[in-house]
């Protein structure tokens, strides 16, 4: 790829970086770096394409780890995620919920 | 197979990366987090099946099988997995990104003969490396595998310089000669840097390491992609390479800690003060009915909850103390540290799962003031982060973090296991403090006893 092309892609890539994470409160850091290590996963693609080109068995071996290795990262990051977020979301309206019965009941 | 062409190829690329942008986007707000995650979700399915369509792949069942295996070994543990546990599951996906990321780097060096491309992958190989390594240790840490406190052997200073001097010699040699037995060598000293980079980091201060780390596996897929020149890789990696710096930042803030002072605090030393022999001075103990006298007659009691309580999976217990206190017209808030939990928002995802309300949950800055004006602070499992030594003990390895100011209120009772110090290692001197009452045992236990007797008040 073309170096400058390049060099303008990752520099784009920071500012957006920088950008959307700017204002995220302490009680989503969790969450949000447990996303963001998800997506670092995408080296899967990396991996796929190593594995689809070699020819070697051992290669070929160390290559097919790599996937392995990816995958768990790529699918566990997005379900350990969701399943963070779903507790925070799911039951915080149950909470609610309750807490207004609880209050209706007082009355 | 390559059914698609090099611009769809392309066009599909770059809608998983947008994908990924709306995701961080999403996490970054309640309201949206849950979708911004199903969103990254979509766009690395998007990826994963244009890389299948679109390059000429060999051996496409055996990749298959090895995503099979993968997905089927981490979904159910991510589902399963306790959420006390959780900052360990995240540091280990994290490690094993790193790790692929490395490998994939290795395996490219022999189509490559271009000394920048050299350069791209050698940097993948060795932040890959330290990333694996580094967490690892995370992991051991965090499951108390070995201990939480800082690892230093004498002489460390210098075995880090010499390899942190040998793994760019190795650097320059692979990208020199692109030589195998080098690239080894590298991946072996990168490996070594990620143990003694994070071996000497305190217990308190992980959570940071592993976002420090997430950042630089996020590097090392950026770089990995320019090595593939597969543009989807720079953008992801550099995305989370970037707003993984962010989020470290914002974090060490909250612990009033400086990234570097964290990383090598302890190689200046001073940073092992504290003792983790038990104290014999006095404290006062009690047993769990003045415990619920002192609380069921409050007006306002502030619950400061720990790791302790995430231990001993008491946050539904804690939950019905505060309706039953509720009930007699206590005024009940929890006051939740940044880093109560084993990292920051833990808590509030423990105490979410408890159905706590999300309004009675106050960040530090907000609650702080309000002890002045509370009867009874009630500190469940937390030792460190409302440890005075933070603000008096400039020789502590917590000094500087903002504390929970549980101190200011009435009276203040600790639930605790035992005297021991707490996850950094320090004497708390509020322990000893007249206002103070103790109640030992394990939180879920003993908050189940106070719960009993306040409902017999």
């Amino acid at each position: 790829m073309d170096p400058v092309t390049l060099l303008t892609i990752v520099v784009l890539a920071v500012f957006v970086g920088f950008e959307v994470v700017s204002k995220v409160t302490s009680t989503l850091h969790t969450p949000l770096m447990s996303g963001a290590n998800a997506i670092h996963g995408i080296v899967l693609i990396g991996a796929i394409i190593v594995a689809g080109q070699t020819t070697d068995p051992w290669l070929l071996a160390v290559a097919l780890l790599a996937v392995l290795l990816a995958t768990v990262n790529l699918v566990g990051g997005f379900v350990v995620t969701d399943r963070m977020l779903q507790m925070f979301h799911g039951r915080r309206d149950v909470a609610a919920a309750a807490g207004r019965r609880r209050r209706k009941d007082a009355r | 197979m390559s059914i698609l062409s090099f611009e769809w190829t392309a066009l599909l690329y770059l809608a998983a990366a947008v994908c990924f942008i709306l995701a961080l986007k999403g996490l970054s707000s309640p309201r949206t987090a849950r979708r911004g995650n199903l969103i990254g979700a979509l766009g690395a399915v998007v990826a994963v099946i244009t890389v299948f369509l679109s390059a000429r792949l060999e051996n496409i069942p055996a990749i298959l099988l090895a995503i099979v295996a993968g997905s089927a070994v981490a979904a159910p543990i991510a589902r399963r997995v306790q959420m006390t546990q959780m900052p360990q599951l995240v540091a280990l996906f994290n490690g094993v990104g790193g790790g692929a990321a490395a490998l994939v780097a290795v395996l490219e060096l022999g189509h490559n003969i271009d000394p920048w491309v050299r350069v791209a992958i050698v940097f993948t190989m060795l932040i890959g490396a330290v990333s694996f390594a580094g967490s690892a240790v995370t992991v051991a840490k965090l499951q108390e595998l070995i201990s939480t406190r800082p690892l230093l052997f004498p002489g460390m200073r210098w075995v880090m310089s010499l390899v942190v001097a040998a793994s760019l010699v190795a650097c320059a040699f692979v990208v020199a000669t692109g030589d195998v037995g080098w690239a080894i060598a590298l991946l072996i000293l990168g490996l070594a840097a990620g143990l003694l980079l994070v071996l000497p980091v305190g217990g308190a201060d992980v959570p940071i390491v592993i976002s420090l780390l997430n950042a630089c596996t996020g590097l090392a897929v950026a770089a990995s992609g320019v090595v593939l020149g597969n543009v989807l890789l720079v953008v992801a990696g550099t995305l989370v390479g970037a707003s993984g710096t962010i989020l470290t930042q914002a974090m060490a803030k909250a612990m009033g800690r400086g990234v570097s002072g964290i990383l090598f605090g302890a190689f200046r030393g001073g940073s092992t003060a504290g003792s983790t022999v038990q104290s014999d001075r006095s404290v006062r103990s009690s047993g769990p009915e003045d415990v619920a006298v002192v609380l069921g007659y409050a007006q306002r009691v502030i619950i400061v909850p720990g790791y302790g309580l995430a231990v001993a999976q008491g946050q539904h217990t804690v939950a019905e103390l505060a309706e039953a206190l509720e009930e007699r017209g206590v005024e009940v808030l929890f006051a939740i540290h940044p880093v109560a939990g084993r990292m920051p928002g833990h808590m509030n995802v423990l105490l979410a799962e408890a159905s706590v309300p999300y309004e009675s949950l106050k960040e530090m800055s907000e609650i702080n003031p309000e002890f002045k004006n509370t009867d009874v602070a009630l500190v469940v499992g937390a030792n460190d982060v409302v440890n005075p030594a933070a603000k008096s003990a400039p020789g502590s390895p917590i000094y500087g973090m903002p504390i929970l100011e549980v101190g200011d209120a009435a009276q203040v009772v600790f639930l605790k296991r035992s005297m021991r110090p707490g996850f950094a290692g320090i004497e708390n001197e509020l322990l000893h403090s007249p206002k103070t009452t103790l109640l030992f045992g394990d939180a879920k236990d003993s908050l189940t006893r106070v719960l009993g007797a306040v409902k017999t008040l």
